[in-house]
């Protein structure tokens, strides 16, 4: 607990704690809906486009389906990312008063590739039924175009945060603004791709999640595969690569950020060549019940088994992050990461000399597992990240507390999204649940329940 | 035009286009809220979904240019506003949150008491969001959005310009969505729900023009620099924007739905522009002007390349999307329940 107080060592400004709290809040959930905004564009692709160049009925139908998961998903994933714009101005005035034209632009092209995003999606849901089979198939690639662009410029900004270009502060004053620097960072390239491939990750487990779970009810027809085996690919692949990208990652970590990396690996004192510590908390400045394994805390830091990795001890007291939280975090991720790439190449081996995995039951729960823990790996990576970066909001430029809006009244704002996110995330667990009842009960076009019997989707 | 004025031009070209678009979809929930019971209503709330269905998602995405454009090209200004404006800002929020999300689960509800329930959530919220954000334009027409941020965070939205400025903004996105609702029923031949809704959008109308001129007469002594633009430099267009109101109601009686919507449409965006040069060279009025406000060149210049790239990428498949959901006749949906 100390350890989340530490920025409140000075007048911290009244809104500082309900602001974080509230950012991650709504970041927390943003995110898992981005990455289908993300991911699943190309998992329809793929559906849809066997339906129509095979003409199969159970791809087409699939894909049908899936494109009314998607209208749902994408229009709470659109509000939800409304409110981290407002949200940006609300909470952190400190950050987007000074710093908003130098770390806006990515902002906007993001704003482009959402329109995009948004038009071909109103199009595509429009198009069933009304459209050239071929030429409806396509608008999907917009769509999925335009969610990778979009990310990226997302992640652009996150990825400035960390490690800051673009600008230069004069007496107090930020000039020689460059917002291309920002767009086209050096940095941006391995986090957006380890967000990427993290979202393929997400979406495909999640959706192989649900079909795992109606094999293991029974339902083991083409539908359930096909709907298991698509996104179960792509997670697969997603899986394999993730652990190396992450992994250059954070060898990155060691020159632009030590401190957080520090925490990464619950390193109080500099060592050469480091342990790898699993598990462990820090007790008054002590790391306990940890396992250590000798060398590989260089080599998974540096990547040599020699080299060392800087301690706590080089970082002033007061530029330590929250360290217990961003350890865990990090190692919630990296474990459950690891453990997926071994699941899943066990599996395709499986597969590969002629066995069907999915016969046996522990392996459809597995499958089952592997969504949830997506999802929480995809959570503890960006709170290992965003937690690791304080007491800086921009690394070294500026500090959280000044970047945080002293408003009074944040608790009561905090309190009202946690009520509205858990809302939204009953409602579109009962509207999903109730989506997927009535097509199993053989109603394929879920008219709306006021609406005349014969409006057609 | 120097730059600044040229991104606050693109800025105000979104606040319009957000006026326009997002006001017809924020309206469809007034006649969504006030259609009846489940049996009565189901007809207008069939037509609501159709209508703003495939295009809300579009719509909205204004808003995002709008913020984003304006925190990238005055950054200050906008961290002003959103330090002072925080409550209204906040329920604006709110409303837009809960609109679209309801939306969503009200299309694919799977029982009638879903649906009411996101219905309603869906209607009260289309109300609710206009209504804060005309209050935010009102405080900032009004001047009391300071500079350096962290205003009066009542009495600067809580006051006679505010308070009729969302009420004006919730009064015109309910006429123009009236007026678009009425074009579309017609269109696909519901000619019982289109008589209905015509009656009804003619009494928004009528209310709605009422009010913008009982708003004169506070604004005048409220916000004296916008009522010198608006009595001055943008008279024109607030005189213009009465005739279309008045031509759209005509248009409206007469059947000539199709001429009704451009009517609608001049009138209400003759108000936006109308508001925008009447305060004009304010960015936060008697505060900030667009040229103190305006963020680094460089990131101007580049707000722009932005904008050329939305003019060339984002606007021919808009109007692909308007032409071919909102255009041709669906004939195949009958005219079933209305009006009874
Ligand atoms: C499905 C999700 C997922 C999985 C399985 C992993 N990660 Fe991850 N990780 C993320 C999802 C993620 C993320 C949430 O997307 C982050 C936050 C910021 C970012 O760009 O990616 C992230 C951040 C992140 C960072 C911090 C980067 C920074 O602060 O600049 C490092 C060092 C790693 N990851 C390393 C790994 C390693 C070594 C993994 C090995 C298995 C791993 N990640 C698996
Ligand atoms: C501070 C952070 C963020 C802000 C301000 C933000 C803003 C937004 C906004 C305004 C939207 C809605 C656009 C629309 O109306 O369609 C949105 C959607 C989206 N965001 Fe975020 N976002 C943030 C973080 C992220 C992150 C980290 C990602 C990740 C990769 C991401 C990816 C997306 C995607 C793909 C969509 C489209 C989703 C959909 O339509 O379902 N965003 N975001
Ligand atoms: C690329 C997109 C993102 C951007 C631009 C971004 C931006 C921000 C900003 C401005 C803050 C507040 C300042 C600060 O606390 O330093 C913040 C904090 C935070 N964000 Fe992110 N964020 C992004 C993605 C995410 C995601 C997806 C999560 C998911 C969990 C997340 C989790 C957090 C957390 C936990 C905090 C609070 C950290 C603390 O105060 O200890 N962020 N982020």
């Amino acid at each position: 607990m100390p350890d989340l107080l530490l920025g409140a060592l000075t007048a911290d400004p009244a809104g500082l704690l309900p602001a974080r709290e509230q950012m991650a809040v709504s970041l927390g959930w943003h995110i898992v809906l981005a990455c289908f905004g993300v991911a699943f564009p190309t998992m329809i692709f793929v559906v849809h486009r066997r339906g129509v160049v095979r003409d199969d009925a159970v791809a087409l139908r699939l894909a049908r389906r899936w494109s009314k998961v998607a209208a749902v998903l994408f229009a709470i994933g659109a509000v939800s990312g409304t409110v981290l714009s407002f949200e940006m101005g609300l909470l952190w005035p400190g950050l987007m008063g000074p710093y908003g034209d130098v770390l806006g632009l990515p902002f906007a092209f993001e704003g482009l590739s959402f329109f995009v995003e948004a038009i071909f999606l109103g199009l595509y849901l429009y198009g069933w039924d009304r459209m050239p089979p071929r030429r409806h198939l396509l608008l999907l690639l917009p769509m999925a175009v335009a969610g990778i662009v979009g990310s990226y410029c997302v992640i652009s900004v996150n990825a400035w945060m960390n490690m800051p270009t673009g600008f230069r502060v004069v007496d107090g004053q930020v000039t020689d603004v460059d917002p291309w620097a920002v767009l086209f960072s050096s940095g941006t390239v391995l986090s957006f791709a380890h967000m990427w491939v993290g979202a393929f990750m997400v979406v495909g487990f999640v959706v192989a999640a649900v079909y795992a779970a109606g094999m293991l009810r029974g339902r083991r027809d083409d539908h359930h595969r096909l709907g298991f085996t698509v996104p179960f690919g792509f997670a697969s692949v997603a899986a394999v690569v993730q652990p190396v990208i992450g992994h250059v990652l954070g060898m990155r970590l060691g020159e632009t950020q030590p401190a957080k990396l520090a925490a990464f690996e619950l390193a109080t004192t500099t060592e050469q060549p480091a342990p790898l510590r699993m598990g462990g908390l820090l007790v008054d400045g002590d790391p306990r019940f940890y396992l250590a394994i000798p060398r590989w805390g260089s080599f998974i830091a540096r990547g040599s088994f020699r080299k060392p990795v800087a301690g706590l001890d080089t970082v002033p007291r007061e530029d330590w992050p929250p360290v217990n939280v961003t350890h865990v975090a990090f190692q919630t991720m990296v474990g459950i990461g690891t453990l997926l790439a071994v699941a899943v190449v066990v599996f395709w081996i499986a597969r590969w000399r002629g066995r069907d995995p999915l016969a046996h039951r522990p392996v459809l729960l597995g499958a089952v597992l592997a969504g949830p823990l997506a999802v929480l790996a995809l959570e503890s990576g960006w709170v290992a990240t965003e937690v690791g970066r304080q007491p800086w909001t921009v690394w070294h430029v500026l500090r959280t507390p000044d970047a945080a809006t002293d408003n009074p009244g944040i608790w009561w704002s905090f309190a009202g999204a946690c009520l509205l996110y858990l809302g939204m995330t009953v409602a579109a667990y009962v509207v999903l649940r109730s989506m997927a009842r009535r097509w199993r009960a053989g109603e394929e076009h879920l008219p709306s329940p006021y609406g005349p019997e014969e409006v057609p989707r | 035009m120097s730059l600044p004025e040229l991104v606050a031009a693109a800025l105000f070209a979104g606040v319009l286009a957000y006026g326009l678009f997002g006001g017809a979809d924020f309206g469809t929930g007034w006649f969504d809220l006030t259609a009846g019971g489940s049996a009565r209503g189901a007809a207008v709330r069939t037509q609501v979904d159709e209508s703003i269905g495939p295009v809300w998602e579009a719509n909205h995405v204004w808003l995002v240019y709008v913020l984003v454009t304006w925190w990238t090209g005055f950054p200050e200004t906008f961290a002003a506003a959103t330090t002072t404006l925080f409550v209204p800002f906040l329920l604006a929020l709110l409303g837009i949150v809960l609109r679209g999300a309801a939306f969503a689960f009200r299309k694919y509800s799977g029982t009638l008491g879903q649906a009411r329930v996101f219905g309603a959530v869906f209607a009260a919220s289309s109300l609710l969001a206009p209504f804060f954000l005309g209050t935010i334009a009102g405080a900032i027409a009004s001047g009391r959005v300071p500079a350096e941020g962290y205003g009066d965070r009542w009495h600067s939205w809580l006051n006679a310009t505010s308070l009729f400025g969302g009420a004006i903004a919730v009064g015109t996105c309910a006429f123009l969505a009236g007026v678009f609702l009425t074009a579309d029923a017609a269109r696909a031949g519901r000619v019982a729900l289109a008589r209905t809704l015509r009656r009804r959008t003619v009494g928004v109308g009528v209310a709605t023009g009422a009010l913008v001129f009982a708003a004169l007469v506070p604004i005048l002594h409220d916000a004296p620099t916008l009522a010198d633009g608006l009595t001055g430099r943008a008279a024109p267009l607030v005189a213009l924007s009465g005739l279309a109101g008045v031509a759209t109601l005509v248009l409206l009686v007469r059947h000539r739905y199709a001429a009704a919507r451009v009517a609608a449409v001049l009138a209400v965006g003759s108000v936006l522009l109308g508001w925008g040069l009447g305060q004009y060279p304010w960015l936060l009025v008697d505060e900030v002007t667009i040229e103190q406000g305006a963020g680094a060149r460089a990131t101007l210049v580049g707000l722009l390349v932005a904008v050329g790239l939305a003019v060339v990428v984002v606007l021919p498949p808009l109007v692909w999307l308007f032409r071919s959901t909102q255009w041709p006749a669906t004939a195949e949906i009958t005219d079933h329940g209305a009006g009874r």
